[in-house]
């Protein structure tokens, strides 16, 4: 974990509010880590749990998922599905042996470009103390050498 | 400009990179951009790759319409602004050249990349990825058409303030039906309790009245007073909406609005709806002499016959039989094309300031309570008198900015009490001859003819003292304090602390959000900022729009306003609608949902996730069907389907994988 890590984090938007967000924030100047990159969703509940695992077996250090504020889904509700998504895919991240922190889920509408701003900077901040995702290296027999980051990794829940 | 051999798998793309003047190629190497496209993702399809000072302009749209022509393009890639802002522009442009306009995508390089980074080199690499991305995803764009759906006629407009009130005779006018909701027994809103209106002191109820009974009489508009909306269900041109109206506990068919049953019922109950505390009215009352619609509105929860069982003075002595006690709510379904909420403001309550003593020392007022009693037909007849409706005050202090642009209450200036200030100190000067003080931080009378207005007050001789006033005060420091309101404020201009003792002072309150908007806002699929109002869809080039279809807003539910600029609100939004009604069908993105039949193996986990009843569970092939007219296309079905047999056009797994392909290259 060197000093210079520079996270690289693939943000999902939701079109109606935080892609908005985003664009508010560009509007305003407002200024924040580069590291992220945007992919925009209709809504927050089409966010499939494998576009987070493609993300990080891709290369991303982290998975920023961003949708409306509950109650505001311009979908009525999606986004509480997203909710339930988004707290199962920790838990199995967990068990996966990945850091469940590597995935963020944050509401912001799209009057909220500086507090998109903000949760994005923490964010980064986060993984980058995380650390790189490094996937585990495999010996000779073909199994994983896992070389769990903390004792939480390895607390998979049932 | 060299030209790269197409794969023979994938499309032939376009890239063009927009400097947007300097706003992008001041903070991003475009031409560096450019290369990198050309030489890294010709494996991708990428046959062109171009820069241009600005994309949109007509020349940078025919170079692209060129390419697609001469080149043969299948599929554009326009690294500029964000997509909510040109994308239509390139998607047309495409479209001209022959292009399915589905195939041409945007990369927001400025809104995501120039204007909120601030390391060149870095943001050189972001929007290489970003562009990658869309490159990689474009490849698994399909054609698409949009879905064209028809538009009922009818619009529901809610709020019969003065913008619902406007909204609705414009479309009524254009010959069109419209339900006008207002949840108080009459229409008129705010402006219904004021006096004179600033600057031209027109008489509010002169120029409003006609207006009013215009909306209530009109052939096509159906007013619904005393009602509220309970839920709405579909989508742009299709909407459901069940109202319910409240039991008036008169026949409308019957009733006359004489006034005998208000004149005989025997009680008084404090009106602190129209009369803002100040008044009293019957049980059975229409809210005021002008009120459309005419017939009165029976208060249950303080009526003696419900409370008692016994009284019924008003069913003994009205002429026609027309108080009913057997009534009750009633729900309306109405079908309607369009939605226009003119929902309005609460008035910021100036109790919350409790260093300026309201509702603690009798002699403050707020604004409101200031209307009516300036207002002839207000509880004193138009005496500006205190508390005891005797007294007339020899000096009165109008404080400006009550609860708003502090910190501790709302940031936002509400643009309208700096007027309403100057009207009050016109007036009392006019009434009473008594001496006035304003109060202010800054004076801001920015609208036609408005600064000419505070310039007849000064010469009128009214005092004013800028600064924020600290106390509103009874405590006497001396004789000449006694007896009166001592306000404590820093003269800003002279730098020194002032105590100024008065008689009368009005505290111009701040307007607020309706305590209720977020709920209205979620019923309607609306959402607000954080200050609480409606968000437009643009705040300058789309103020009436929301980011739902069909939903306009006008008036003060997206922000404070004065009377002329919710008119042209009101006005506005019912430009938009009719353009939706004339053009008869309205265009849908064609974004939705479909199930390959094959693959669906009946499992139905996406059954219950439809917020829309799109999807539909056939049973005799055990397979799920989705209605793509009823569809929105978020896409939380095709995110569940275990077996992949959703697929959502316009966002597919395909696309998206891609797009995180691309965003990942060289990561």
């Amino acid at each position: 974990m060197s000093e210079s890590f520079e996270p690289v984090i693939v943000g999902f938007t939701c079109n109606w509010c935080s892609y908005r967000a985003a664009d508010a924030a560009g509007t305003a100047r407002v200024k924040y880590a580069p590291n992220v990159r945007l992919i925009r969703l209709m809504c927050s509940g089409r966010l499939d749990p494998t576009f987070v695992m493609k993300a990080l077996a891709g290369g991303a250090d982290g998975v920023l998922i961003t949708g409306c504020h509950p109650g505001d889904c311009h979908y009525i509700d999606q986004n509480y599905k997203a909710l339930r998504r988004f707290l199962l895919l920790r838990r199995t991240l967990k068990g996966f042996g990945i850091e469940p922190e590597r995935i963020k889920l944050v509401w912001a509408s799209a009057a909220e470009g500086m507090k998109l701003a903000n949760e994005i900077n923490t964010f980064v901040d986060e993984v980058r103390k995380l650390g790189p995702l490094n996937w585990p290296k495999w010996d000779s027999n073909g199994h994983a050498a896992l070389q769990p980051r903390s004792e939480q990794v390895m607390e998979v829940t049932a | 400009m060299s030209e790269n051999t197409p794969k023979q798998d994938k499309p032939k793309v376009g890239v063009y990179v927009c400097h947007c003047g300097s706003n992008i190629a001041g903070m991003v190497d475009v031409e560096a951009v450019r290369d990198w496209a050309r030489e890294h993702l010709a494996e991708d399809g990428v046959v062109i790759s171009r820069d241009y000072k600005f994309m949109c302009s007509s020349l940078g749209q025919e170079l692209i319409e060129k390419d697609i022509k001469e080149l043969g393009l299948e599929r554009v890639v326009v690294a500029a602004c964000s997509p909510h802002l040109h994308e239509k522009t390139f998607r047309t442009a495409s479209e001209r050249a022959g292009l399915n306009p589905y195939l041409t995508e945007l990369v927001s390089i400025r809104e995501q990349v120039s204007w909120v980074h601030t390391d060149k080199a870095i943001a050189t690499e972001k929007s290489k990825a970003l562009l990658a991305g869309t490159v990689h995803r474009v490849a698994y764009n399909t054609e698409l058409e949009p879905l064209k759906v028809p538009i009922n006629p009818n619009t529901l407009v809610v709020g019969g303030g003065i913008a619902g009130i406007q909204a609705a005779l414009e479309i009524a006018n254009a010959g069109f039906h419209v339900y006008l909701v207002e949840r108080e027994p009459s229409i008129g809103g705010h402006m219904a309790q004021f006096d004179k209106t600033f600057p031209t002191l027109d008489c509010s109820a002169c120029i409003l009245t006609p207006r009013m009974v215009e909306a209530g009489t009109h052939p096509n508009i159906t007013l619904l007073t005393w009602s509220e909306v309970m839920s709405v269900s579909g989508y742009v041109g299709n909407f459901n909406v069940t109202i319910k109206k409240r039991a008036r506990y008169v026949n409308e068919e019957l009733c006359t609005g004489c006034g005998i049953c208000v004149e005989k019922c025997p009680q008084k109950v404090i009106d602190d709806v129209y009369e803002a505390g100040l008044g009293y009215r019957k049980v059975i009352y229409t809210p005021f002499a002008q009120a459309v619609p005419k017939y009165p509105v029976l208060d249950r929860p303080n009526c003696t016959y419900f409370k008692n069982g016994k009284c019924k003075a008003c069913e003994k002595f009205c002429p026609t039989n027309a108080i009913d006690f057997t009534q009750e709510d009633e729900y309306l379904n109405v079908e309607v094309g369009n939605i226009i909420l003119a929902t309005g403001y609460d008035l910021f309550d100036a109790r919350k300031v409790t260093n300026y003593g309201y509702g603690r020392l009798p002699n403050v007022f707020t604004s409101l309570e200031f209307e009516r009693l300036s207002n002839a037909a207000g509880p004193t007849g138009g005496e500006i008198t205190l508390r005891d409706g005797k007294t007339k005050p020899q000096t009165v202090g109008i404080i400006h900015c009550v609860g708003s642009r502090d910190k501790n209450f709302n940031n936002y200036c509400s643009s309208i009490c700096c007027m309403q200030s100057l009207k009050f100190a016109h007036l009392v000067k006019e009434r009473t001859g008594a001496d006035v003080y304003e109060f202010y931080i800054d004076m801001r009378t920015p609208m036609k003819a408005y600064d000419e207005f505070y310039q007849r007050v000064l010469d009128e001789g009214t005092l004013f003292v800028r600064g924020k006033v600290a106390e509103v005060t009874n405590a006497a420091h001396g004789p000449h304090e006694k007896g009166k309101l001592i306000i404590q404020v820093e003269d800003t201009l002279v730098g020194k602390q002032r105590r100024i003792p008065v008689d009368m002072v009005i505290l111009s309150v701040g307007m607020e959000p309706r305590h209720d908007a977020k709920q209205t806002g979620q019923l309607f699929g609306i959402s607000c900022s954080s200050d609480g109002w409606y968000i437009e869809r643009h705040p300058k080039l789309d103020p009436v729009t929301t980011m739902t279809e069909g939903i306009l807003i006008a008036g003060c539910a997206s922000g404070p306003k004065d009377i002329p600029a919710s008119v042209a609100q009101g006005a506005a939004a019912a430009a938009r609608v009719l353009d939706k009604i004339l053009q008869k069908e309205v265009e849908l993105e064609p974004i939705r949902a479909t199930v390959n039949e094959e693959k669906c193996s009946g499992c139905r986990i996406c059954n219950n996730l439809c917020p829309f009843n799109a999807i539909s569970f056939i049973d005799d092939l055990a397979v799920t069907r989705i209605n793509p007219a009823l569809c929105q296309g978020c896409g939380t079905c095709v995110a569940a389907c275990p077996a992949g047999a959703i697929s959502g056009t316009g966002f597919s797994n395909e696309q998206i994988f891609a797009q995180i392909d691309g965003l990942l290259m060289g990561v």
